[in-house]
């Protein structure tokens, strides 16, 4: 198990590695159409072949990787953080702030977020850049998804709050801020940790879903989702391993998240 | 000796004449048709039933595009295109066994053009004000009148469908090849063999070979494709470029290019006044040397060669070259040039400042395209152009967006600066485009609804298109048209970027398949396919 989660976290810093010197490791750039050579089998000069513009596919696919490697963690780190904040100070409070902080979650959980994200993207301005788009998408997946994280923070808090230590506290004098911070804050460490864990997985997933249907990240900035469109035609799909790659990386990223999070769980 | 011989001639013609008749023909439709009564039919999937099943006085032929008889053995216009005179073939009854007369044809132009029904196929005989009048001026002659002039009037009888006046069974009584059998909402529509059909083959034999015609509803093209490739269907009338080249590298003999199709591929930047775009920038939009700019800076060769995979050619305006009479073969293509394209820029003040295209007040050339999102060559075909202009120093930002709200940003809203769409020419004759080009026309995309023309070429072109509808002389209205053809191509309000190949699939299976570049493209000639 243990050289289980070596590995993840091998291949983890491999892929991260590649994709911060996505520069140098696919010169070809991301967006060069090299019209004479569309969809061609991989060569010495693009690994991976090219995509149905002439789009060297392994550049692009490391490109793909790093906007999903950079920009899920952080809206991991984002939706954690409203997470912990909202599901925290209802956990803390109880009582009707507590419910009404329920029933916003339940609204947030029950809304069809897939649509949701689709009006939004359709709301934003037409001219922004490829850049400010994929960070935009990231930006409402976290905001949008906190809700879930934040039922079990209140959770959480809410037993902590009757456990024996904060009982004894409580008795001792600590109340309020320091309170949370120095015995609830510590002790929900775990529970938040995992929460971020679960949602880089989730949120590479959410883009991949909405890059399939083209309204992820806009053109000519590729991401993981957006490269995966080319397996949704089932019929033109041909036996080439090489335009399953994405998928590949997809699901060994997800994997190794995966398996540090068992581990972080093992821990909490 | 003689019985060996009959053996002989029995195995040889045998197979031939189980080959010519019987069978089902199926194929898919992608959703249940809006209606059965053929004179209200205006969705793709109530044409394929109409066209299948329904009568008409004339039939255009979609290989040669010009009109034969059908119900009627003949007809002649007269008063310049005021009257048309029918005479109708004798002896001809509806598949319930109801006698065909003129009355018929009176009745059926009576019901097309009562106000009450909302027949399109009625409204394209409306000319002006004033009552259509349709007489039996015998048995096998019929006489329809109009208050004006009808533009392209004989054609217009392809999608008349002729409906029973006396019949019991009123408009599914039938006089084409089929009538509907059986309709399982949802799931299929079984079309069988009309008995009374009239047409007989060269050797005399009756028409349709075909016993039934099974339309699937499949709405999925993909898994349309799949039972197509398990032989569970004979036809698809349009396939991708990308299934195209998969069906050819399997097995070449299930596809087919019947060549260059009337559909039109365009770019169009929003010059409407009330737009909510920066004063600068609709300068940009409504200049002809900004729009012609841009046009000679998009390379469309690459992009028939490189989106299309060969299947398209650069688009030369209007009308394509598909469309044999209307089309303005003096028209060449826009040449992909680049330099040329920052000639005309610098004409208008446009400027290179570090790489980056700069009009007169400094700011810097970029601006949007919407398509809608899922359709693969729009969206390759707008990451082409993308990277195109970005050669002379262009930001092109691509918004792929759901069609309905990209529809209401371009009808409604009007919050877009350039629109890359398709339209789909069903109709030979370009008096179809008339909501198009009228600069009062809800689908004068690039500036809609004008109250008066915004431009004096705009102006010219309404006044060609309101005399060419009102004419019936085809040559006159012709020379209308190539002027039309002619402003279009020098103004280029939409920037026409490809014309798309018809490409088919026609099971090897199905005999006498003609395919061609119009609707519908693999069973046109229906009565006469067959199944080996």
């Amino acid at each position: 198990m243990k050289a289980l989660r070596w590995g993840a976290t091998a291949l983890l810093i491999l892929a991260a590695l590649a994709a911060i010197g996505a520069h140098y490791v696919a010169p070809a750039g991301y967006e060069h159409q090299f019209r004479e050579s569309p969809g061609v089998s991989p060569s010495a000069q693009h690994p991976l072949g090219t995509d149905d513009l002439g789009r060297d596919r392994f550049a692009r696919l490391i490109y793909g990787l790093r906007v999903s490697l950079i920009l899920a963690p952080l809206a991991a780190a984002l939706t954690t953080l409203m997470a912990a904040l909202i599901g925290g100070i209802a956990g803390y409070c109880g009582g009707w702030v507590e419910g009404c902080a329920l029933v916003i979650m339940d609204l947030f959980l029950s809304i069809p977020w897939l649509f949701l994200l689709i009006t939004v993207r359709a709301m934003l301005p037409l001219n922004i850049s490829p850049e400010s788009s994929v960070f935009i998408t990231f930006l409402l997946l976290g905001v949008l998804g906190w809700a879930a994280s934040a039922r079990i923070i209140c959770a959480g808090t809410r037993d902590l709050l009757k456990s024996e230590f904060v009982w004894l506290a409580r008795a001792s004098g600590f109340s309020g801020f320091k309170l949370l911070r120095l015995h609830l804050l510590p002790n929900l460490r775990g529970t938040l940790l995992a929460q971020f864990w679960i949602s880089i997985p989730v949120f590479i997933i959410a883009e991949a879903n909405l890059g399939a249907m083209g309204l992820g990240v806009a053109e000519p900035l590729p991401s993981l989702g957006s490269l995966l469109r080319e397996l949704q035609n089932v019929v033109t799909l041909r036996p080439e391993p090489w335009r399953f790659m994405p998928l590949l990386v997809l699901i060994m990223v997800v994997s190794c998240f995966q398996t540090l999070l068992n581990k972080n769980e093992v821990r909490t | 000796m003689k019985r060996f011989l009959l053996f002989a001639l029995a195995l040889l013609v045998g197979p031939l004449a189980f080959a010519q008749n019987g069978g089902e023909l199926r194929f898919c439709i992608n959703s249940e048709p809006k209606t059965f009564n053929p004179l209200l039919a205006q969705d793709d999937n109530s044409e394929v039933i109409r066209y299948l099943t329904a009568g008409v006085l004339l039939r255009v032929n979609r290989i040669t595009q010009k009109p034969q008889p059908e119900l009627a053995t003949g007809w002649k216009v007269l008063d310049g295109g005021k009257r048309i005179r029918f005479k109708l073939r004798e002896g001809l009854r509806y598949s319930d066994g109801t006698q065909f007369s003129s009355a018929d044809v009176a009745y059926t132009m009576q019901q097309l053009m009562d106000p009450a029904l909302h027949s399109t196929t009625g409204d394209a005989f409306r000319s002006a004000e004033g009552k259509v009048t349709a007489q039996a001026v015998s048995p096998t002659v019929v006489e329809i009148a109009f208050p004006a002039p009808v533009a392209n009037l004989v054609n217009l009888f392809d999608t008349v469908a002729i409906v029973s006046e006396k019949s019991p069974q009123k408009e599914t009584a039938t006089l084409g090849p089929f009538y509907m059998a059986e309709h399982k909402s949802g799931s299929y529509i079984l079309l069988k063999r009309n008995p009374n059909y009239w047409k007989k083959d060269a050797a005399g034999r009756p028409l349709p070979y075909l016993d039934s015609v099974r339309l699937e509803i499949e709405q999925n093209r993909e898994i349309e494709a799949l039972r197509y490739r398990r032989g569970e269907v004979h036809l698809i009338n349009t396939v991708s470029p990308a299934i195209f080249e998969k069906f050819t590298a399997d097995d070449p003999s299930l596809v087919r290019d019947a060549g260059v199709s009337s559909d039109t591929e365009q770019l169009w930047f929003n010059q409407s006044p009330t737009a909510s775009l920066p004063d600068y920038k609709r300068a940009w939009f409504t200049s002809t040397n900004f729009r012609r700019a841009i046009s000679q800076a998009i390379n469309r060769e690459d992009m028939a060669r490189v989106v299309f995979r060969g299947h398209a050619k650069p688009a030369i305006g209007i009308i394509s070259p598909a469309n044999k009479f209307w089309f303005n073969s003096k028209l060449k293509p826009h040449p992909y040039d680049p330099a040329a394209a920052i000639k005309l820029l610098q004409q208008d003040g446009f400027h290179q400042e570090n790489g980056v295209l700069k009009d007169r007040g400094g700011h810097a050339v970029e601006f949007s395209i919407i398509t809608n999102a899922g359709n693969r060559p729009r969206e390759n075909m707008a990451a082409m152009i993308q990277e195109d202009l970005k050669k002379i120093g262009i930001k092109v930002s691509v918004a792929p967006m759901d069609f309905p709200s990209l529809i209401e940003r371009i009808s409604d809203k009007l919050n877009y600066e350039a629109c890359l769409l398709g339209l789909v020419n069903a109709d030979l004759d370009p008096n179809s485009q008339m909501n198009v080009w009228l600069s009062s026309a809800d689908n004068h995309q690039w500036n809609a609804r004008q109250k008066t023309p915004a431009t004096p070429w705009e102006a010219q072109i309404d006044k060609l298109m309101r005399a060419q509808s009102s004419s019936a002389d085809n040559s006159k209205r012709k020379q209308y048209w190539d002027e039309v053809q002619q402003i279009a191509w020098e103004q280029e309000p939409f920037i026409y970027l490809v014309n798309k190949d018809t490409l088919v699939a026609i099971a090897p299976g199905v005999k006498n398949a003609q395919p061609s570049t119009l609707r519908p493209q693999t069973y046109w000639n229906v009565e006469e396919l067959a199944l080996k």
